[in-house]
């Protein structure tokens, strides 16, 4: 930290959509143009200024890692701490409450910084695809913008009840935009499932985390004085840094020192904190991951929301969910994670696997894309469970790859709809000849999604694949006096049969909806799409096709900020 | 006992006497105003009550303590009747500034606004209420509570045309006389057990070898003067009156009942529990304390519960807002719970949670009501379902309306999320993680029936759509000043007044 001014990029981030938001709230709710005009202009910013931040902590990868590599060598305990801590650039930390240890603290890494840009891009492309919307225009762009303003706030979050709070702040808006603008027939029901399942999740991961800090200040206050005295000089923690705080670094300190591993925790000796609560944390913020058997409200959801939600909410919001499992759950938990990934990769199987078969089976355009989320998410919870660099790089990759993809595909489907009117997939037909910018551009997602060389589905997919396949040695589950070993390997071999199925249903969708005979008689008015539609096509497309050439603009970045929480993991 | 200090005794009930005064100048404005002017005494009585505000403020118990620390001594006044500290001062910003919105919001309120007397009335309620936050004394308490009680009987039965009205009053009244007989039985109790009234002196004389052996006449005492509170703050299962009365009652009078009465009671209660039963007074091989906070912690299992499971099928918005009440005091009596924490720090944590809560939930509330108001004089409907288009009647409206509701459910960035977490954090530290969750899960419920609500007002439809709901100016005073100091409360201003409560709270451990 310097005593010097800095530009707070991060905040600006933040705070650029929260003030259009209120702005707009205070225009004549007639004038759309100027509205959509404030949207976009604030969207904008908010992109380049990711942007800005994507590339400028790319540019020090190389020095992030070099600094690593000087700590690894040093070890010793606070090591991984370490890692985290001094990989993190453009850092905000203003004390918020502080006689509870909250501070305002932001910050970014090379796991959040692909996440940052990933949003920028879905918060341009959803307020152009809402371009049309006219019904009650001002309130939908607030809530939007105070929806973006949220997702950015957990993941540059590096308080963890900073990242509560703009977690809990994220999920209203989307509430309000999927049942007042989403699809008539299901938004209600959707819309209440979905938050109602997603709040719960994190309300009970809120209260683990409460629990985690009182027990993070006893270990400090006790067995850990000397870690946290050491931590201090080391300048890992603050000089005037309290044992109690909220503060990610801190509880994952603790977390490292071991203050989650001691025996007895709610008076049963073989209990640990760790033990306990990991799968409270993990699973509770994996419900946003759409992490079976909590995925139900997700393919709802999707379909129900307006498209410009269905792109933030597939695109993003479920990378939320995958991002803080990891960094609340894993990165905070790693005597949990090493228990309860285990068996938790069976869930993020049958995600896969069921996620892609039911896709298979839908006749709503819709639904197939919100299905084959589900299925894709799966890959990335179960990129974590791998627990090595590989397979978690490439979880972090599949992050920002369905991101994109997802985003994209809602796009198209969006479009489609709008000048269809239907999206019944059989009685749908031939639009690549009046619609060729949106064939193409499904084409390149479905590519994306089946894990095509070349495009960023395959350099995601596949390393997840073999880290798992390398982690098969390494990891067992005991259910009583039953161990299972080696089985990642299987698991590969099944969840790569989610990936056929994935083939399978995009071929068929292309071919249904794209290709075939145009229905003239049906769809009179169908034509070709803006040019605002373009660009949304465009934004989304390009990184896919990027990312898949050159993998070396993302993966480095990802490499680094997932070793501090693979020291934790013991793995390199 | 120390010599009088006449000065330092009145500063410690200035706004009382204040209020006293204002009482008497709203009683002559009321014979002297035609008709056609009396509308203003609601802008006398707002004023009056919002600079009372500041007084506890400007002279804060601390520091008239460093100037004449002697004259000061413990901070028990008039002979040990009041306790001049800091938890009285921040329950009396609360329930003035309370009255002051509420007064405000009565203005254009057919049957009430225009009539001198409902102001006045409000004004002894509140002075009732004011000294309820620095009642240090057996006698004290019950006539404070008695001063806020009965105008309010008066105030829910203000329309004396109106059935409902009528039968809220007596409800309210039946109830309140009943729950108060029971307490003052338990405050004779304490009284015939101790020979003392001073709410400071009574648990060194319940400390002795008689009650140690013989559990029965101190928790009976305490029973009783639970069932009072429990009456007072509308915790389950002494709730019944809450939903008819909020009711029935005026609307303004609903929203000054649910948020400033229940304020001074949770001010009452903590200073009476932690004061009168201590954990170092040992009843039958357990200290005191371990029963009341038991006793809280159930109480705020089945509040919450119940009044958020019954509120799931409400029609009527005031009777969903009555039963939210009622799951609200259940969340507050967490933190009642929670001051069985093992060091003084996080007891008055705990105390500050509540504080804090009841801080915010002053502002949302009658943020809620306030819409309440404005819809129900412009349409004459209390129906939750008759909100609907509500968004496009009226956007602001509906959108402070949603601000309200989302504090109360403890969505960020309303005050509300704060408040929650205070509370959950509390009992955490206590060690009751199961009392975090039912709190978590409870909140989640709640939630459900406060966004049914959201939707009602910008999905549905309504025939009514393009008719605008006016908003007079004094109401456009009271939507602003309680939304802003929602979001305040749940952003930045949580600090100095978290930081407040705690400053309170300790004054409370403070011998």
């Amino acid at each position: 930290m310097t005593d010097t001014f800095t530009f707070p990029i991060l905040s600006v981030i933040i705070f650029v959509p929260i003030i259009a938001a209120v702005v707009m709230l205070f225009i004549d709710g007639s004038r759309r143009d100027l509205i959509r005009g404030i949207a976009i202009t604030a969207a904008v910013i908010v992109l380049a200024l990711s942007a800005t931040v994507y590339f400028g902590y790319n540019s020090q990868v190389a020095a992030v890692d070099a600094n690593q590599a000087a700590v690894t060598e040093v070890g010793g305990v606070g090591m991984a701490t370490q890692l985290f801590a001094d990989g993190l650039r453009y850092e905000e930390n203003v004390p918020w409450i502080e006689s509870l240890g909250i501070s305002y603290h932001l910050g970014v890494d090379g796991l959040n910084a692909p996440m940052v840009l990933l949003t920028g891009m879905v918060t341009v492309a959803g307020v152009l695809i809402s371009w049309r919307i006219d019904d009650r225009t001002r309130e939908f762009m607030a809530f939007f913008m105070l929806l973006v303003a949220g997702v950015y706030g957990v993941f540059v979050a590096i308080d963890t009840f900073v990242l509560f709070f703009f977690y809990e702040l994220a999920i209203f808006p989307m509430y309000l935009l999927i049942a007042t603008w989403g699809w008539v027939k299901l938004r209600q029901y959707a819309a209440m499932k979905l938050t109602l399942y997603i709040l719960i999740g994190s309300v009970i991961a809120l209260v683990g985390v409460i629990a985690m800090v009182f027990t993070a200040d006893a270990f400090f206050r006790g067995d850990g004085a000397q870690v946290f005295e050491a931590a201090k000089q080391s300048g890992i923690l603050s000089q005037n840094a309290g044992t109690f705080s909220f503060n990610m670094t801190h509880l994952m300190l603790a977390g490292e020192a071991g203050a989650y591993n001691v025996l007895g925790y709610a008076g049963v000796d073989v209990l640990t904190f760790a033990k306990i609560w990991f799968p409270f944390i993990f699973i509770g913020f994996g419900v946003l991951a759409g992490v079976f058997p909590f995925h139900n409200w997700s393919p709802d959801g999707h379909v129900a929301a307006p498209t410009a939600v269905s792109m933030i909410h597939a695109g993003v919001l479920m990378k939320l969910g995958a991002y803080a499992a990891l960094r609340m759950g894993v990165q905070l938990l790693p005597q949990g994670a090493e228990v309860h990934l285990p068996w938790i990769v069976f869930l993020t199987l049958i995600n896969v696997v069921y996620g892609a078969f039911i896709a298979f089976r839908q006749r709503d355009f819709k639904y197939v894309i919100g299905f084959s989320s589900v299925s894709h998410m799966g890959l990335v919870s179960m990129g974590w469970a791998s627990m090595n660099i590989i397979g978690m790089t490439g979880a972090g990759l599949q992050m920002f790859s369905h991101g994109a993809m997802t985003a994209l595909f809602f796009g198209c489907v969006g479009m489609v709809y709008d000048r269809a009117h239907t999206r019944d997939i059989p009685s749908l037909g031939g639009f690549v000849k009046r619609m060729p910018w949106v064939a193409v551009a499904f084409i390149i997602g479905g590519l994306t999604s089946m894990g095509m060389p070349g495009l960023s589905g395959f350099i995601a997919e596949f390393p997840i694949f073999q880290g798992m396949w390398a982690a098969s040695e390494n990891v067992s589950l005991t259910i009583g006096s039953f161990t299972l070993t080696n089985y990642y390997s299987i698991i590969v071999v099944i969840a790569a049969l989610g990936i056929v199925i994935t083939a399978a249903y995009v071929l068929r969708v292309t071919t249904q909806v794209f290709f075939g005979d145009f229905k003239d008689e049906l769809y009179p008015e169908v034509g070709d799409i803006a040019i605002t539609d373009r660009i949304i096509l465009i934004l989304l497309g390009t990184p896919l096709i990027i990312l898949g050439i050159y993998p070396t603009i993302m993966a480095p970045m990802l490499e680094s900020g997932l070793k501090p929480v693979l020291a934790l993991l013991g793995g390199g | 006992m120390n010599e009088f200090h006449l000065g330092i005794n009145l500063l410690a009930i200035l706004p009382e006497i204040g209020l006293v005064l204002l009482a008497i100048a709203i009683l002559a404005l009321d014979l002297y105003w035609p008709e056609s002017r009396r509308r203003n005494i609601a802008y006398v009585a707002a004023v009056g009550l919002a600079f009372l505000a500041t007084l506890p403020v400007i002279f804060s118990p601390d520091m008239i303590r460093n100037i004449d620390p002697e004259a000061f001594g413990n901070g028990l006044l008039w002979g040990g009747m009041v306790r001049y500290d800091m938890l009285s001062q921040i329950f009396k910003v609360m329930v003035l500034i309370a009255a002051a919105l509420t007064s405000l919001m009565a203005i254009d309120v057919k049957g009430v606004g225009r009539k001198g007397e409902f102001y006045l009335i409000v004004v002894v309620s509140t002075l009732g209420m004011t000294l309820m936050s620095g009642a240090a004394d057996l006698i004290m308490a019950f006539v404070a509570l008695e001063t806020t009680s009965i105008p309010l009987y008066i105030l829910a039965a203000f329309k004396r045309d109106d059935n409902k009205s009528a039968e809220s009053g007596l409800k309210y009244f039946l109830y309140g006389s009943f729950a108060s007989g029971l307490m003052l039985y338990g405050l004779s109790l304490l009284y015939g057990f101790t020979g003392h009234t001073n709410l400071y002196s009574l648990a060194q004389f319940l400390n002795t070898e008689t009650f140690a052996s013989n559990p029965l006449p101190a928790l009976g005492a305490m029973a009783l003067v639970v069932v009072g509170f429990g009456f007072k703050v509308s915790a389950v299962p002494f709730h019944f009156w809450t939903p008819d009365v909020y009711e029935g009652a005026p609307t303004p009078v609903t929203a000054f009942l649910s948020v400033a009465s229940k304020a001074a009671s949770f001010a009452l209660l903590a200073r009476f529990f932690v004061a009168v039963f201590p954990e170092s007074v040992v009843i039958g091989e357990q200290g005191l304390q371990t029963f009341w906070v038991q006793l809280a912690a159930v109480l705020s299992v089945i509040s919450m519960t119940l009044g958020n499971v019954i509120a799931l099928a409400q029609r009527n918005i005031k009777r969903l807002l009555a039963y939210s009440s009622i799951a609200q005091a259940g969340y507050t009596l967490m933190g009642v719970a929670a001051i069985q924490a093992n060091t003084v720090d996080g007891q008055s944590q705990a105390v500050a949670a509540i504080a804090f809560y009841m801080f915010m939930y002053v502002f949302t509330n009658l943020l809620a009501f306030a819409v309440v108001i404005l819809f129900s004089e412009a349409t004459g409907s209390e129906t939750i379902a008759d909100l609907a288009g509500l968004s496009r009647r009226n956007p602001m409206l509906a959108l402070a309306m949603t601000i309200g509701l989302l504090s109360l459910g403890g969505v960020p960035p309303a005050a509300g999320f704060f408040g929650k977490f205070f509370l959950f954090k509390s009992a955490v530290e206590s060690g009751m993680v199961w009392l975090a969750l039912v709190g978590v899960i409870n909140a989640i419920i709640a939630l459900y029936y406060y966004l049914v609500v959201i939707k009602v007002m910008y999905v549905d439809r309504s025939e009514d759509e393009n008719k605008p709901i006016p908003v007079s100016r004094p109401y456009v005073w009271v939507l602003g000043v309680t939304t802003v100091a929602v979001i305040a409360l749940g952003t930045f201003a949580a600090q100095p007044i978290f930081i407040w409560a705690v400053e309170s709270a300790k004054s409370l451990f403070a011998a």
